[in-house]
């Protein structure tokens, strides 16, 4: 018994002192205290990148090789499918909007754009010429 | 010569003359700023709110176009009659026709319709206070850009009429555009834009 209640002693006095040390030591990812806000990034203006940005791996959604900055997606309008849309790419030389994002979520072929597809940038994304924040090893497939 | 009361009538009639002229024309520029158009919550909370978001709000050098630099004509004339047909909007003012963010969403494909075709007959007058064909440097634009504005900037340099307008085009860029727009567009005889000859 004596022996039980000295266990249970010791395991709280380590269970208590476990978040005491490790809040001192660890760092955020970015370098800072935990309690810290992170430091602001210098801004950098979204990449134009001619003929589009290569795919790191198959499935992957195209990146977005042109500033997003004056394009809105609301509840009343997309502005993405002035270009991108199956009735205006050809006429803005633009990629048309994948097959995928034709399908129903029963596998069924639409005259339009899913629903499901219809805030781009939820997949898609514009690209800074910024360097990483933490370090990543990622490598594409190729 | 001119007698002592008509000398003193002729100065009466211009000091009056100048005094009645320039209080029109004052109250008139009056109702011509942004702090008069947004004094009017239908447009303080819906069209300048999303004017904020855009660069004809605030852009790298801080040149700012304000409701009147687009929406009323410069020109004496075509600002008199504006100004004349704006009176229907204190009607609607009067009656609430947009007085809620809902009823001004129901409008809004109606009066942007409007406005489009305003700028379309008028071969969009209102930009080109600021933007002309003539003064583009199309070495400073995107390749796109400068690739589309290259032929009517070269109608114009050539005293040629550009085959295309600015609004054709640039619609929605300082408000947002109405939900079905490309459809109403596409379906009105002035506003359809013929498809471009493919190469």
């Amino acid at each position: 018994m004596k022996k039980f209640i000295l266990t249970m002693l010791m395991g709280l006095a380590m269970a208590l002192s476990i978040p005491m040390t490790a809040s001192a030591d660890v760092m955020s990812l970015r370098g800072h205290a935990l309690d810290d806000s992170a430091k602001s990034v210098a801004k950098k203006k979204q990449m134009k990148v001619k003929g589009g940005i290569e795919r790191s791996y198959k499935l992957q959604p195209p990146m977005i090789p042109h500033s997003i900055e004056k394009d809105k997606i609301t509840l009343k309008t997309n502005t993405c499918l002035k270009c991108h849309s199956e009735k205006n790419f050809k006429k803005e030389k633009a990629p048309k909007l994948g097959d995928s994002h034709y399908l129903d979520r029963d596998g069924k072929k639409l005259k339009t754009m899913s629903s499901r597809r219809y805030f781009c940038n939820q997949c898609h994304a514009p690209q800074l010429n910024a360097d990483p924040l933490v370090d990543n090893v990622f490598a594409g497939a190729k | 010569m001119l007698g002592k009361p008509t000398v003193k009538i002729l100065l009466v009639g211009v000091v009056l003359g100048v005094a009645g002229w320039g209080g029109f024309n004052w109250t008139l520029e009056l109702t011509n700023t942004e702090s008069f158009c947004i004094s009017c919550h239908e447009m303080e909370e819906n069209v300048y709110q999303e004017l904020q978001e855009t660069v004809h709000f605030t852009n790298r050098t801080g040149v700012r176009a304000t409701c009147p630099d687009c929406h009323v004509p410069k020109e004496w004339v075509y600002k008199i009659k504006r100004k004349i047909q704006a009176s229907n909007e204190l009607y609607h003012k009067l009656m609430g026709t947009i007085d809620t963010p809902e009823k001004f969403e129901e409008n809004r494909l109606h009066m942007a319709m409007r406005e489009w075709k305003r700028m379309k007959s008028t071969d969009s007058r209102e930009c080109r206070n600021c933007h002309q064909f003539k003064s583009m440097n199309l070495e400073k634009q995107d390749s796109r850009s400068a690739e589309r504005h290259d032929p009517f900037v070269w109608d114009e340099l050539d005293g040629k009429e550009p085959g295309k307008t600015c609004i054709d085009c640039h619609k929605g860029i300082a408000h947002s555009l109405p939900e079905g727009w490309e459809e109403a567009v596409n379906a009105d005889p002035l506003l359809k834009v013929e498809a471009e000859p493919e190469e």
